[in-house]
């Protein structure tokens, strides 16, 4: 049996297989590329002045690079009418996320704990009916939403948002943390009140020391989602309290004079750092969360 | 002693019942209130005349048969038709055959997936940009192909009304095909691997047993991608924002665009509502079946 086993299907090692094994790179390396170009397209772009850009082409590398576009997108590039860069949305961005990611975890551990390790009658049926939240589409809760953060006094601030994100995050938080804690035995917990632990107690000396990967997935994946949001952050926020996503696209979209290409890239790149950064140190976390996000998408 | 140990322990349990009950309440009464009180009124107004302001007087199905005479709403309908078509096939095709080939002991195998997946944690907005100077009509990729050579290629779509839609297709894919192959690959490395040996033993080459075998044991899989990307396709918004801002015209409008542009700019409220409501159903038309079947699963 002059056969190896290759995960799953075996093949004779010979010329063959050698050569699938080329061609099997080949094509993984082609997606590689094809994933990768544009993000190299956006770096080379940023790094190129202006006549580079016209004289050039996608590809051709920078001759002579220059942060300039970069350093005109953080601080003096035009988003409407306001010429001051992105610095300022992506403050209001690192306002909104912290807040709204520290709030909506926190309550997501405690509902995920309550809801698997003390079932009370009901349980099911609550996490069911806020489950649903996970996957309405959100037009359909806009204009009620503007209607209430006007009468709160909320319209258009930084707060609003941190409101709407908790809220609309809460359901992704529960899950991760009843995901979660529905694999801790009960064991435990019993083993805990017997010892004279209440529901407190066994919630911050006994679960919390076990959920920190709990606790990894889902700060990555609230980070991700509300660092990312465009539609609240455009419906309820106005100029000055734009989020970066949001300025992002009025920079872009800014049309007076000449269109400066490298400096909306600079911008865009800017804009994706942090949530690119968390994904490249965190990347299975990441991972870990789109698949229990998987149910909700 | 003995007793007021108890009794403590008694209290304290009673304490107990109450607090898991109490500590839910506030997640609970917000997911009422901002989920659903929130759709109810919206619900409410798509059924009034409401304009710029709400108005509370009930009138029927006006604003849905306004809704279905509003040729800007069918130019939406058929977007979404096309690009979610599209979108779910191209994302699923390249999903799998990517999972396929990452499954086959790749040496490399973590790089790869995290360069497949890398754009899941990018914003649309950030996508709309790059794709929208890559597929720029004089300087992007048309500039590109001249330089290689092929003088008379031309690549307008990102301003031809007939083909711009995809554009946004090609971005959208861009974006999550790498997803639909972390489900699948995940999906793949749950099959027992015997099954896949007995398969080959049996004389079925490489295709037949993907096709045959391994595809229809990850229907599951093929079932949550589904539902998912059909999630991400209704939603889509930020993307065309981004890439097309809805044109040229109203070219690449879809029903988030066109509930955004009536609430927002048209201050159509009422309209707005029901194109809403509209996006609601469909969603919950292909959700509901599936979270059910899901909670059941998970309470044998």
């Amino acid at each position: 049996m002059n056969a190896r086993q290759v995960h799953g299907i075996v093949r004779p090692k010979n010329a063959v297989h050698t050569a699938l094994r080329i061609v099997l790179f080949a094509i993984l390396g082609l997606f590689a590329l094809y994933y990768l170009l544009p993000f190299i397209v956006m770096v080379i772009t940023a790094l190129k002045p202006l006549e580079e850009i016209r004289g050039g082409n996608l590809i051709s590398l920078p001759r002579n690079p220059t942060l300039e576009p970069t350093l005109r997108a953080w601080d003096s590039a035009c988003v409407g009418v306001r010429c001051e860069g992105l610095k300022q949305y992506m403050w209001n961005s690192v306002a909104m996320v912290v807040p709204a990611v520290l709030f909506s975890t926190m309550l997501g551990a405690i509902n995920g704990y309550a809801l698997t390790k003390w079932r009370f009658r009901g349980a099911d049926l609550i996490f069911g009916l806020m489950l649903f939240g996970a996957f309405i589409p959100f037009q359909v809760v806009l204009l009620p939403m503007a209607r209430t953060l006007g009468i709160l006094g909320l319209a258009g601030t930084t707060t609003g948002l941190v409101l709407v994100h908790t809220v609309y995050g809460l359901a992704f938080t529960t899950l991760f943390f009843r995901n979660f804690f529905v694999g801790v035995s009960n064991g435990i917990v019993q083993a805990a009140q017997i010892d004279g632990a209440g529901f407190f107690g066994i919630f911050f000396r006994v679960m919390l020391p076990m959920a920190p990967p709990a606790f990894v997935v889902t700060v990555i994946w609230q980070f991700t989602q509300i660092w990312n949001d465009f539609l609240f952050g455009i419906a309820f926020t106005a100029g000055d309290s734009n989020p970066a996503t949001v300025a992002l696209n009025n920079l872009v979209a800014s049309s007076t004079g000449v269109k400066e290409y490298n400096v909306d890239m600079a911008a865009a790149i800017i804009a994706a750092i942090p949530t690119l950064i968390v994904y490249v140190f965190a990347g299975k976390y990441f991972v870990r969360g789109l698949a229990a996000g998987a149910l909700k998408g | 002693m003995a007793a007021t140990a108890t009794n403590i322990l008694v209290r304290l349990k009673r304490v107990d019942i109450w607090l898991p009950k109490i500590v839910i309440a506030p997640s609970f009464a917000a997911s009422l209130f901002f989920v659903y009180a929130f759709i109810g009124w919206t619900v409410y107004i798509s059924f009034t005349r409401s304009g710029v302001l709400p108005r509370y007087e009930l009138a029927g199905f006006v604003q849905y048969v306004r809704l279905w005479n509003t040729p800007r709403w069918y130019v939406a309908l058929e977007n979404l038709v096309v690009f979610g078509v599209l979108f779910m096939a191209i994302c699923l095709v390249v999903g799998i055959i990517l999972a396929i080939l990452l499954d086959q002991r790749i040496r490399a195998e973590g790089a790869l997936r995290t360069i497949y997946l890398y754009p899941m944690a990018l914003s649309f907005i950030v996508t709309g940009t790059a794709w929208k100077w890559i597929l720029n009509p004089t300087l992007g990729i048309e500039k590109l192909m001249h330089d290689i050579g092929f003088a008379s290629f031309q690549f307008d779509w990102l301003v031809n009304r007939e083909m711009a839609i995809y554009t946004v297709v090609i971005a959208g894919v861009w974006q999550s095909s790498g997803y639909v192959m972390a489900l699948f690959l995940a999906g793949l490395r749950t099959i027992d691997d015997e099954i896949i040996k007995a398969a080959a033993i049996d004389g079925a080459g490489p295709a037949r047993t993907y096709l045959g075998i391994v595809l229809p044991m990850l229907r599951p899989v093929f079932l949550s991608a589904v539902i998912v990307l059909s999630h991400l396709a209704i939603k889509s918004f930020d993307l065309v924002m981004a890439l097309t801002a809805g044109g040229p015209g109203i070219a690449t409008d879809l029903p988030a665009t066109f509930m955004y542009a009536y609430a927002f700019q048209r201050s159509e409220l009422g309209l707005a509502a029901a194109s809403a409501v509209m996006m609601l159903v469909t969603i919950m038309a292909v959700v509901v079946p599936y979270l059910y079947s899901e909670l059941r699963a998970g309470r044998r």
